[in-house]
């Protein structure tokens, strides 16, 4: 994973709630046994209609989602992550995201910006009224930042995924260090547990 | 303070916690399939990683895989190539692989179960987030990622933020003719999809106790459903007597050594709960989602609901949308919609027991004409067992078409979908937008809510049956 620290740029009112990883990449692009080439089937099945918000060329260059509450629920597809960073997307910013497509995020450093319901609402309406708001997304303050209409807000990260965002670390090679803990663990492991 | 029963099984797979990093897990039993793993393995090989502990690794082809013809080779060439992958993964690194057309071969979280892979006070992990069902056991098991698939390939660990508790008791005595799928949904009802964000949801209470393996692991299955990290039920007599004598269970001294263990599974008296639900069994009569969310549930008794009667704003737009893509009108009665397919199966509903529920509605009747009707066991021991008990005979006699197992029109990656429009009971667990097939229209309902249904040609229970 790379280093993220500062995202910045505009947004794409994306004003659903509930909006499931069924949604953002439907399940025939699963048999794919690659890791790139999702960009295409994010939201697929909204793309055909010319209204679909991603359609819309005022939003064309943005590279952050802002979607309503429930963002992300459903399966544990890690597409649905790999999609929407492959599409130039580099944070979500939802009232509430499904827990294990958040954790996939943290994963491969997409950025899920979590804040309160009102202040989303208040942002998606002033993202379609005006498509130019500029978001700035501060990892080592954990804060979202749109000087235009004099908005900061803090959102929560937790210190260990905070830490991994900014020095871009791999989990499994934090994980190897405490080898020696894993396997005094293995060796106290319950006796009818045990399979080798 | 007292402790959890979640909170017990977290802490008895810790292998390290503190200095600013999450506790790290030891996970217990690793299930994978063609799906989630072909990257997780890529990945491996990147880095020049093996598998650590392969003995606790189980992979099996479920996802994709056809329900007929599986004599023949996989016509569709990516899921040929998907399912050649695992093949190869499980070869490379000396992972078990049940193959499609293998005994033991079936949905993951059916055959994990059924195997006796999945004991009380394991942790169970899974990329695919109806992990929840292995709960049913009174063991931790949840839903991950490809990156944590790799994550536990390599090290048999996964580093994890402790989760709040919640507590989801169920008393008092369901009514005839309700089951472990309408108790979720009502439970959906309540709490909505985030209800559960956040959380380790434990079910209890009477109700619960009740149940059958078969209902407690329906009842997990749907956990992720309201958002919870995973659910779970103590385990008891009913848990231990399922286990007993099964393939990977313990035996002799080691039984009753496990046994001891699996008893002190239980939430002390004095411990609390972060966030507490209760629900009154006598009040949950069978249940039907009519939305395009799990929430989104009403009797089957009800009518389509109107969404100016939603006050707050976020969810009266969410249920018109609804209504739209499911092609309804408000104040219709649900016992007056007509479908067009019948779909029992999926991880949640396909277990012997759910086939014989289903069996006992079709005997002697006959499924409506026009209705395209698919019955998918869960698990190739499933199929064997509902065929010695003749339930197939009774499918097929009725008009149902009696498949091969898999997850098939759960999730719609392998032939069997829905059309643009075409409305389905179903028994899975998502009426996603496009979940069953692009454009097409799910209504989650029970087995026997969903085999009434085929013979009516509209929502029914069996009891509205002549």
């Amino acid at each position: 994973m790379k280093p993220v620290s500062i995202i910045e740029g505009t947004a794409v009112p994306l004003d659903r709630s509930d909006v499931d990883t069924d949604q953002i990449i439907p399940s025939d692009w699963l048999k794919r046994v690659e890791r790139t080439g999702f960009e295409k089937g994010l939201f697929s099945e909204w793309r055909d209609d010319k209204d679909f918000v991603l359609n819309n060329d005022v939003y064309l260059g943005a590279n952050i989602l802002l979607a309503g509450p429930n963002f992300g629920t459903g399966s544990s597809r890690e597409h649905a992550v790999w999609a929407i960073q492959q599409a130039g997307f580099d944070a979500v910013i939802s009232p509430r995201f499904g827990p294990i497509f958040k954790n996939n995020s943290t994963k491969n450093g997409l950025v899920p910006v979590e804040i309160e319901t009102t202040i989303a609402e208040e942002l998606m309406r002033q993202v379609q009224i005006d498509p130019n708001l500029y978001f700035v997304i501060d990892i080592a303050k954990r804060t979202l930042e749109i000087a235009q209409i004099g908005l900061v807000v803090d959102f929560p990260l937790e210190s260990s995924i905070q830490d991994r965002f900014l020095k871009g670390l791999d989990d499994i090679g934090i994980t190897l260090e405490h080898t020696e803990a894993i396997e005094t663990f293995e060796k106290q492991r319950n006796s009818w547990l045990q399979r080798q | 303070m007292g402790k959890t029963l979640s909170q017990k099984i977290w802490s008895d797979h810790l292998v390290r916690s503190g200095s600013g990093l999450p506790d790290l897990l030891y996970i217990d039993l690793h299930l994978i399939h063609e799906v989630t793993s072909p990257q997780a393995f890529d990945g491996l090989r990147m880095n020049g990683r093996r598998v650590r502990r392969p003995d606790l690794t189980v992979a099996t082809e479920d996802h994709n895989v056809p329900t007929e013809n599986i004599d023949q080779p996989i016509a569709d060439e990516i899921s040929l190539k998907q399912i050649e992958t695992l093949r190869n993964n499980t070869a490379e690194f000396g992972i078990t692989n049940y193959p499609m057309g293998d005994p033991h071969q079936g949905i993951v979280h059916v055959i994990g179960p059924e195997l006796g892979l999945t004991q009380p006070g394991m942790t169970v992990v899974c990329g695919d987030s109806h992990t929840s069902t292995h709960g049913a056991f009174g063991a931790l098991a949840f839903g991950i990622g490809t990156s944590e698939v790799e994550h536990v390939l390599a090290t048999q660990t996964l580093p994890q933020p402790v989760q709040e508790t919640m507590s989801i008791t169920i008393n008092g005595e369901l009514p005839e003719g309700s089951t472990a799928k309408d108790v979720v949904l009502a439970i959906l009802n309540e709490v909505g999809t985030g209800g559960g964000i956040g959380a380790i949801a434990e079910f209890r209470g009477s109700v619960v106790e009740s149940l059958s393996m078969e209902g407690r692991m329906t009842l997990c299955n749907m956990s992720i459903e309201f958002g919870a990290k995973a659910g779970l039920i103590a385990p008891d007599e009913v848990t231990f007597e399922y286990l007993k004598g099964l393939e990977n269970c313990p035996e002799g001294e080691n039984w009753d050594e496990a046994v001891a263990y699996w008893k002190t599974l239980f939430t002390d008296q004095d411990a609390t709960f972060d966030r507490e639900v209760v629900l009154d069994g006598a009040a949950i009569s069978p249940q039907v989602t009519w939305g395009t969310n799990p929430g989104q549930v009403i009797p089957v008794s009800g009518y389509v609901p109107n969404p100016q009667d939603y006050a707050d704003p976020a969810e009266r737009e969410a249920a018109e949308r609804a209504l739209d893509y499911m092609g309804l009108q408000a104040g219709s009665e649900m016992r007056s919609i007509s479908v067009d397919t019948v779909f029992i199966g999926s991880c949640t509903n396909s277990r012997i027991e759910d086939l014989r529920s289903a069996a006992a509605v079709a005997e002697g009747r006959s499924v409506a004409s026009g209705v395209r009707t698919l019955v998918v066991p869960g698990s190739r021991v499933v199929k064997e067992q509902a065929e010695a008990e003749g339930l197939d005979k009774i499918f097929i006699e009725s008009g149902f078409d009696w498949r091969e197992p898999g997850c098939s029109m759960c999730l719609a990656m392998n032939p069997d979908k829905l059309t643009v429009g075409e409305r389905c009971a179903s028994t899975s667990n998502r009426n996603f937008e496009g979940r069953q097939g692009r454009g097409g229209r799910t209504h989650l309902v029970s087995p026997r809510v969903a085999a009434a249904t085929a013979i009516a040609g509209h929502f029914a229970t069996p009891e509205d049956l002549s």
